[in-house]
């Protein structure tokens, strides 16, 4: 017979040995990975030589940070089983009050967002002239680029969260919505109300023609197929020079107007015309709540077609497309609608994009852009507006806020640029998502009928889709 | 028998000369039957008979080899199945299926699945999006009855306080019903159910047989299922197909389809080792005819049995026969002359009881006809003709009704003879062979 009572102090022993020994080991891992990567930097000097710069510090302090780590989660491992087991839950949670009612609280915020901003930069400078024009970073940077990205992945998710295409050329619609305005505006003249619509129109039709050859693949290779298009996409915006000017971009795009009212400094102006001081403010603020407009019609749309039976069809796609034949389903209707759709929305945000920078060149359009705007869509929960909206306002916000934090400077030494570091910062909210919330922030999805009470459903019981 | 298959109105599908191939394997071969409007037709057989796969051929989700698969709906349109891609025979020719391996939404909700299903209709109702997305009130009228409907198929299998539960948390009994359910919502003539009682226990059994039985009287829905479950073949089915190897084995209702031998003999099976055998006496007699190579195995398997189990002689079989070609007074006179015979000779005489008038007890002149020549007739066939006193074409000519009555009730075929002709074959043969005789040296029983 085994001492059963002397297992138990044994146990909580080993724990601390145990933690401390893999937090040893954790640590010398990074030291062996990154001794080379961070321990070591070789910069050329003005003579065009090679100079080995020692930066011990701050090696030391990730290796630090890594054994840390690693030995509070072994060290708290135990606990955290004991707290799991007594909270798990197996249905869907009911939603908070708070939760039910964030999409309202955070549509009118978004709403006195600008204003919001120039107030309290107002009080902060003491003017107002001062306030609108501090809150150019916050209402641009913040405000429009969080937006723009919000409303790609909300595109983006018809696709794939909803029909369970996976696509990852998506951006090929946003650059085609991009150069249809950059071209018709610059060639024709047309207007930005005329080009908006057009550019959705010919991003979907690009997202048919997208759709057609891929209807027969599943999985991987829709994935490498749509990967491909998007390069194919940019390859031609690259080297059809006469066009498109290739890599040189195409530049001065005319901008957007209020009803005709240009906003330009001159007597025709908005602010002139409303007599207001001058300030690049309005066209930013005007190009917020276009975006924010556009964005809101996006999620409609979405929320609109999930009750129609196409939505629905959408949705049964992804479960299962065989046994949505077997009930006289037009899976091949039903796919390239979901592309077309889409794409739509892409091609919107694309010409916005083109009306916003005034100059749209191929780099805009990388795969990186398809990528991050899928991780929005997959952190965000497949098919969960408010969840995708949370993910593309940590995943743009992070990388903005990163060129904020000057204080990182005082620890990591001057020439520390923290927005250097923003795909790390992807790759670590990543992980820390799919390991803590596998479905992303919203993992359950809500029903789009219900009979007697609307239940959200589970996240383990949906499908993320055959491709 | 085609001829008279598509003389018969009252068909809503017919399946003619079905005939599947996967590479080498041919999973159907050259199958026909049909399932009459209204009824409930079962088709079974042994595990790899092809079932599934006349089921897939039927849904579109193959392309049959060869065949014609024609569907005739109550108002009169006709359909060939087999030029129809799947969702267009379900959304234009009304056939509704279930699958083997339960295939829901399992993210969606109950009711949500049952919505799905009306996809159509709703989608003409929202104008093909476009009327819904802007607001028209048909759409909101139309969603408001496709609720009402999936409400009705709810209540019908038990599922209305579960509706707003997702598909995939439904325990396994309720989601078989549900996949019914799902199906029916999409408004079809013919019901094809692929094993609908698989895993369910026999309460549930109990429960299916009864919603199937509603659903074919309320609303008139035909319906074709493959089961293996027993209990409910026998107990709802009105007609039933067997199939083995591809092939069809017995064909009618379940009574008779219970009793064929050749059906016991197909569930019931053969060893191994005598398949191979029979394979190997097939290939020696050059049957490379599949039909001819299930014939020698299930013919074979029914000696064994009527060894095992002398109450299953086929001689019960005899008065089923009967009364299904509605001639039992002539079967009586059928055997009387046959059992005087063995009357007359008990214990010397080679012919076997249930004989026909004709029989002889040794081959004229000592040698057989080659029967085998005959479309139809296999080497075992031959042995028990001959052991029954025939060995001649001419024997075989002579055949009158009551003759292939008990011919065919000892060769355990039911309708065979006359159906493959075998009369006309004989006596086309019986007037070669006096023209050469010399040619028929080599056939022949030994």
């Amino acid at each position: 017979m085994k001492p059963i009572v002397d297992i138990e102090p044994k146990e909580s022993d080993s724990v601390f040995a145990k933690a401390l020994k893999e937090g040893l080991v954790a640590g010398a891992l990074a030291l062996g990975l990154f001794c080379l990567i961070v321990g070591f930097r070789t910069e050329q000097n003005i003579r065009n030589e090679l100079i080995l710069t020692q930066r011990w510090g701050l090696l030391a302090i990730f290796v630090a940070v890594a054994a840390v780590a690693r030995f509070l989660i072994t060290y708290t491992a135990p606990w955290r089983e004991e707290r799991k087991k007594t909270r798990r839950v197996v249905e869907a949670k009911e939603p908070s009050a708070f939760r039910k009612s964030f999409p309202k609280i955070g549509l009118g915020l978004l709403f006195i967002y600008p204003f919001l901003v120039i107030l309290i930069l107002a009080a902060y400078n003491g003017s107002m002239m001062g306030g609108l024009q501090g809150s150019l970073k916050y209402v641009d940077n913040f405000g429009i680029q969080i937006l723009i990205y919000v409303m790609l992945a909300w595109g983006l998710n018809i696709v794939v969260g909803l029909a369970g295409l996976l696509d990852l050329g998506y951006v090929a619609f946003y650059a085609v919505g991009a150069y249809s305005y950059a071209l018709l505006s610059a060639h024709f003249g047309f207007s930005f109300w005329l080009l908006l619509p057009m550019a959705g129109i010919f991003a979907a039709t690009w997202g048919v023609i997208l759709g057609f050859p891929v209807l027969r693949l599943r999985g991987d290779y829709l994935a490498i197929v749509t990967l491909a298009f998007g390069e194919i996409i940019r390859l031609i915006l690259i080297n059809w020079t006469v066009v498109t000017k290739g890599t040189f971009g195409i530049s001065g795009i005319a901008k957007a107007t209020l009803f005709g009212i240009p906003f330009v400094p001159g007597p025709n102006g908005f602010a002139a015309l409303l007599g207001l001081p001058n300030s690049g403010v309005y066209y930013k603020i005007f190009l917020y709540y276009l975006i924010l407009l556009l964005a809101l019609l996006t999620a409609w749309v979405t929320i609109r077609l999930r009750r129609m039976p196409i939505g629905r069809a959408w949705e049964a796609l992804r479960e299962d497309e065989i046994a949505c034949r077997s009930l006289g389903i037009n899976t091949t209707t039903t796919k390239l609608t979901a592309f077309a759709t889409g794409a739509m929305f892409g091609g919107f945000a694309g010409s916005f994009f083109a009306a916003r920078q005034g100059f749209v060149s191929p780099e805009s359009f990388v795969f990186l852009e398809s990528a991050i705007i899928l991780a929005m869509v997959v952190l965000g929960g497949m098919g969960s507006l408010v969840g995708i909206a949370i993910a593309a306002a940590v995943m743009i916000g992070g990388t903005e806020l990163l060129r904020e934090l000057e204080f990182l400077k005082l620890v990591f030494g001057n020439d520390f640029t923290p927005e250097l570091y923003r795909m790390l910062l992807f790759g670590l909210a990543m992980i820390v998502v799919m390991v803590w919330k596998p479905r992303g922030f919203a993992g359950s999805r809500e029903p789009s009928a219900f009979l007697h009470k609307r239940k959200m459903v589970s996240g383990e019981f949906t499908k993320e889709g055959h491709g | 028998m085609i001829s008279e298959v598509q003389n018969n109105p009252s068909a809503i599908l017919r399946v003619e000369r079905l005939s599947m191939k996967f590479g080498g394997l041919i999973a159907i071969n050259d199958l026909n039957f049909e399932a009459k409007r209204g009824a409930i037709t079962a088709l079974i057989g042994p595990n790899g008979a092809g079932k599934t796969t006349v089921f897939n051929c039927i849904t579109g989700f193959y392309k049959p080899t060869e065949g014609m698969l024609t569907l005739t709906r109550q108002n009169g349109e006709e359909y060939l199945l087999e030029r129809m891609a799947d969702f267009v025979i379900t959304k234009k020719a009304k056939v509704a299926r279930t699958f083997q391996n339960i295939r829901l939404f399992s993210g969606l909700t109950v009711l949500e699945n049952l919505l799905v299903a009306q996809h159509n209709p709703l989608m003409l109702s929202s104008g093909f999006t476009v009327l819904g997305l802007l607001g028209f009130p048909t759409y909101k009228k139309a969603a408001g009855d496709a609720i009402e409907k999936a409400r009705f198929w709810l209540e019908k299998i038990n599922l209305v306080d579960r509706a707003d539960d997702p598909a995939g948390d439904l325990p396994y009994g309720a989601q078989r019903r549900l996949e019914i359910a799902r199906a029916m919502c999409t408004e079809p003539e013919l019901l094809c159910l692929d094993e609908p009682a698989a895993g369910l226990n026999a309460r549930e059994s109990a429960e299916l047989n009864k919603l199937l039985l509603d659903i074919r009287a309320e609303t008139g829905t035909s319906i074709l299922l493959i089961e293996h479950d027993m209990s409910v073949v026998m107990e709802i089915s009105d007609h039933v197909v067997v199939l083995e190897y591809g092939t069809k084995i017995s064909d009618g209702t379940p009574d008779t389809v219970k009793n064929d031998p050749k059906v016991i003999a197909a569930y019931l099976g053969v060893e191994d080792e005598e398949v191979v055998e029979l394979i190997e006496q097939a290939e020696a007699a050059g049957v490379d005819d599949i039909t001819a190579a299930v014939d020698l195995l299930s013919t074979e398997a029914l000696h064994e049995i009527e060894e095992a189990h002398p109450d299953a002689a086929p001689v019960e079989l005899i008065p089923a026969a009967a009364i299904a070609d509605g001639a039992s007074s002539k079967v009586k006179s059928a055997r009387k002359p046959a059992a005087k015979k063995t009357q007359a000779a008990p214990a010397t005489s080679k012919i076997k009881a249930g004989s026909t008038s004709n029989a002889l007890e040794a081959p004229r002149a000592g040698k057989a006809d080659k029967l085998i020549l005959i479309k139809g007739i296999g080497p075992v066939n031959e042995r028990k003709l001959n052991e029954h006193g025939i060995f001649h074409f001419d024997q075989i000519a002579a055949w009158k009704k009551a003759d292939i009555v008990a011919a065919e009730a000892y060769l355990a075929f039911d309708g065979r003879i006359a159906r493959e002709d075998w009369i006309g074959q004989a006596k086309k043969l019986a007037k070669e062979g006096q023209a050469k005789p010399a040619q028929k040296k080599t056939g022949g029983a030994k």
